[in-house]
């Protein structure tokens, strides 16, 4: 990969667990911001580990406010800076970019109805989720995100219990939708195609959108060296597809080579550990194939690629 | 004094009728306003106004209450002037961000319309909307009539700006919002001059003084940033007191953090806030025609509480009766806790409920409570 370090970062290191993306998921963000720009978190990993008082590691203007509210914080600033410009109150070529982090929790959860309303409107602004599966600065709880079969607090594997017993939601088809300017699946194992995404979505007018899938050491229970190697593994197993959307098109952006079972991402995980050691692992896994296969197939057809025999 | 006022028009206006030309006299920058009655007769006019070109707020119509609140933290940490407007259900549903909005010091203006809360659904008027979001660092204000309320707005908007704190300002719902009174505008002009132009300390558009907004605080420093906030609600009765003296040149209209009706030597008084301080001064008036001398203290300011405004006001009273449009379960009632906090016991005080969900209450009820 040819990443080459911004010396004049926009926001600096934050107390992250190590292994942690998030702050690489930030930096990509904003050190692709050419001009002002106004950021927005929601209450989350990145927003407690970014802002302990006195300290901060934003060097933009940044406000944080409660966890359900990204989609309307932002809302609020960009139609500040239209009535503030329209009354000559700013210095309207200054041209500053909106934008909101949020996790998955403040995302596909709690902050959804804020999102949905945002995105509805129209505000010109740049949404960016952090996903990485799960309430993790409560202590790891289940989220809309979480896959099936995850061992979270909230549900925990047992006797009767394979962990989480039903699929995550598809928050990408819940915001295309809304017919945003713009929205896009990224991955922060990929990072050249999460950077040229951001780019692209900073150089949209209108709502643009970003799902970034970010590896969680202490949920996923994995070691700390090997974040981006279990994100692109997500990305070739079609468990986490590349792919965007723009004015009414789909177009995916990475084709695995081969086809390698979902079972292979989940062995990396200590989440999943448990069902490799149940009597029906096979059953399981031939039910979370099933639905990662639906999945990815449904992807490809939004995408025009229904060519399910090129898969090897 | 009256030449200022020459441009004044006298005029007979709903509430919220009122409070919507306020509002297009200030013209605010942002509003982010979701619809619940009563308060949409504010909206609504004042929407149709900026429909018709007479004002260029940017309205946004969000998805929720709490979303409203939200916006209007983003827009007002952004450096705009922002106000908005809600009642009841939509004061509980936007009540997780209402002590975000103190807590940033942003000088947001909400119009409060109050209306009872569910538990059995209600849409008429009380104040438990107002006492639930009494203790985070919102100025409170009460209004008694459409004049009232349509000056509160003005005075609500120049004080937040002078102290950083959101303000409320109360109207009854329906009692006022939806009741036609005669009443006086201000000339657009003065208004203008009065309110003048928002100049932010902190905000977010300050690209060359980049601020973080809502940090994580520890417990060793929340403690102390409530405690600032705590001594910032006490610099905003002198402030009030300021603004509401300019505000008597503007209008010839005084308005203080009480007002008193034939208090002077009465032994027996009602303490009460909101539309009943005009029941209460008709059946004042009866009483004293049978020869019953009884004073009336209103609570224009409800918080910061005026206690000792209450107490000096109280001073001579015996027999003194604080109603109460709220209840609050498992506890005395909220004005009654405060009034005795001001003069101790040395009072008997007696506790009286009224009107909940817009039940009414009548001069004759009025004089039966303490006339006898």
């Amino acid at each position: 990969m040819d990443i080459k370090l911004n010396t004049q970062e926009k926001v600096s290191p934050m107390t992250t667990c190590a292994g942690c993306p998030i702050g690489l998921v930030a930096r990509t963000v904003l050190n692709s911001v050419e001009g002002p720009v106004v950021v927005t978190g929601a209450t989350g990993c990145m927003e407690v580990t970014s802002t302990i008082y006195p300290n901060t590691s934003w060097k933009v203007p940044y406000i944080h406010s409660v966890f359900a509210n990204a989609g309307a914080t932002i809302s609020g600033i960009e139609t500040a800076w239209r009535a503030m410009a329209k009354k000559g109150k700013v210095q309207v070529e200054e041209n500053p970019r909106f934008i909101a982090f949020a996790g998955d929790g403040g995302s596909y959860d709690i902050g959804l109805q804020a999102l949905s309303g945002a995105l509805e409107r129209g505000h010109d602004f740049l949404y960016v989720v952090y996903d990485n599966e799960g309430y993790m600065n409560t202590g790891h709880q289940r989220s809309g995100a979480t896959p099936i079969g995850s061992n979270t607090e909230t549900t925990p594997a047992g006797k009767e219990s394979i962990g989480k017993a039903v699929r995550r939601k598809d928050l990408m088809q819940i915001v295309v939708a809304h017919r945003p300017a713009y929205a896009a699946t990224a991955n922060i194992g990929f990072l050249s195609d999460f950077e040229r995404k951001v780019k692209k979505a900073l150089a949209t007018k209108g709502p643009t959108f970003i799902l970034v899938f970010s590896p969680c050491v202490p949920l996923w229970k994995y070691q700390e060296s090997q974040t981006i190697n279990i994100a692109r593994l997500g990305t070739e197993t079609n468990f986490w597809p590349l792919y965007e959307y723009e004015e009414g098109k789909y177009k995916l952006n990475y084709r695995p080579k081969k086809k390698i079972p979902v079972e292979e991402f989940y062995k990396t995980q200590g989440r999943f550990k448990h069902l490799f050691k149940r009597e029906d692992k096979e059953e399981i896994f031939a039910n979370i194939q099933k639905i990662n296969d639906q999945e990815w197939q449904r992807v490809l057809e939004l995408c025009g690629e229904n060519i399910v025999g090129k898969d090897k | 004094m009256a030449t200022k006022r020459t441009t004044e028009k006298k005029v007979a206006l709903t509430g919220g009728f009122a409070v919507g030309e306020a509002l297009r006299q200030i013209n605010p920058d942002v509003m982010a306003v979701y619809p619940i009655t009563p308060q949409t007769p504010i909206v609504e006019a004042f929407a149709k106004k900026v429909a018709d070109g007479l004002a260029d707020t940017e309205i946004i119509k969000v998805e929720s209450e709490h979303s409203a609140m939200s916006a209007c933290i983003g827009a007002s940490a952004s450096g705009a002037r922002v106000m908005t407007a809600s009642s009841s259900q939509g004061i509980m549903y936007m009540m997780e961000v209402i002590p975000v909005a103190a807590a940033m010091h942003l000088p947001i203006v909400m119009v409060v319309a109050n209306r009872a809360i569910s538990g059995t659904i209600n849409i008429h008027n009380d104040h438990s909307d107002a006492m639930a979001m009494r203790d985070f660092g919102w100025v409170q204000i009460f209004s008694e009539s459409v004049q009232e309320a349509y000056d509160d707005v003005f005075l609500s908007l120049k004080l937040a700006e002078k102290v950083s704190l959101p303000v409320a300002p109360n109207l009854d719902g329906f009692f006022i919002t939806h009741t036609v009174e005669n009443m006086t505008l201000l000339s657009d002009e003065t208004v203008k001059k009065f309110v003048g132009e928002y100049q932010p300390k902190n905000y977010l558009f300050n690209f060359s003084e980049p601020v973080t907004f809502g940090p994580l605080t520890l417990p060793d420093s929340y403690m102390d940033i409530r405690e600032e906030l705590y001594q910032t609600m006490k610099k905003v009765p002198e402030t009030f007191r300021e603004i509401t003296r300019e505000f008597a040149e503007i209008s010839g209209r005084e308005y203080d953090f009480v007002e008193k009706y034939k208090l002077e030597g009465a032994e027996k008084v009602i303490v009460a806030m909101g539309s009943i301080a005009g029941t209460i001064k008709e059946a004042i008036d009866n009483l004293e025609k049978k020869g019953i001398k009884v004073g009336l203290l209103k609570i224009k300011m409800f918080r910061p509480f005026p206690y000792k405004e209450v107490a000096e006001a109280l001073r001579e009273a015996k027999d003194v009766v604080v109603m109460d449009k709220n209840l609050s379960m498992g506890a005395k009632q909220v004005l009654e806790g405060d009034v005795f906090q001001a003069v101790g016991d040395k009072k008997k005080i007696r506790s009286v409920v009224y009107g909940l969900g817009g039940r009414d209450v009548f001069v004759k009820e009025i004089e039966e409570l303490i006339g006898g």
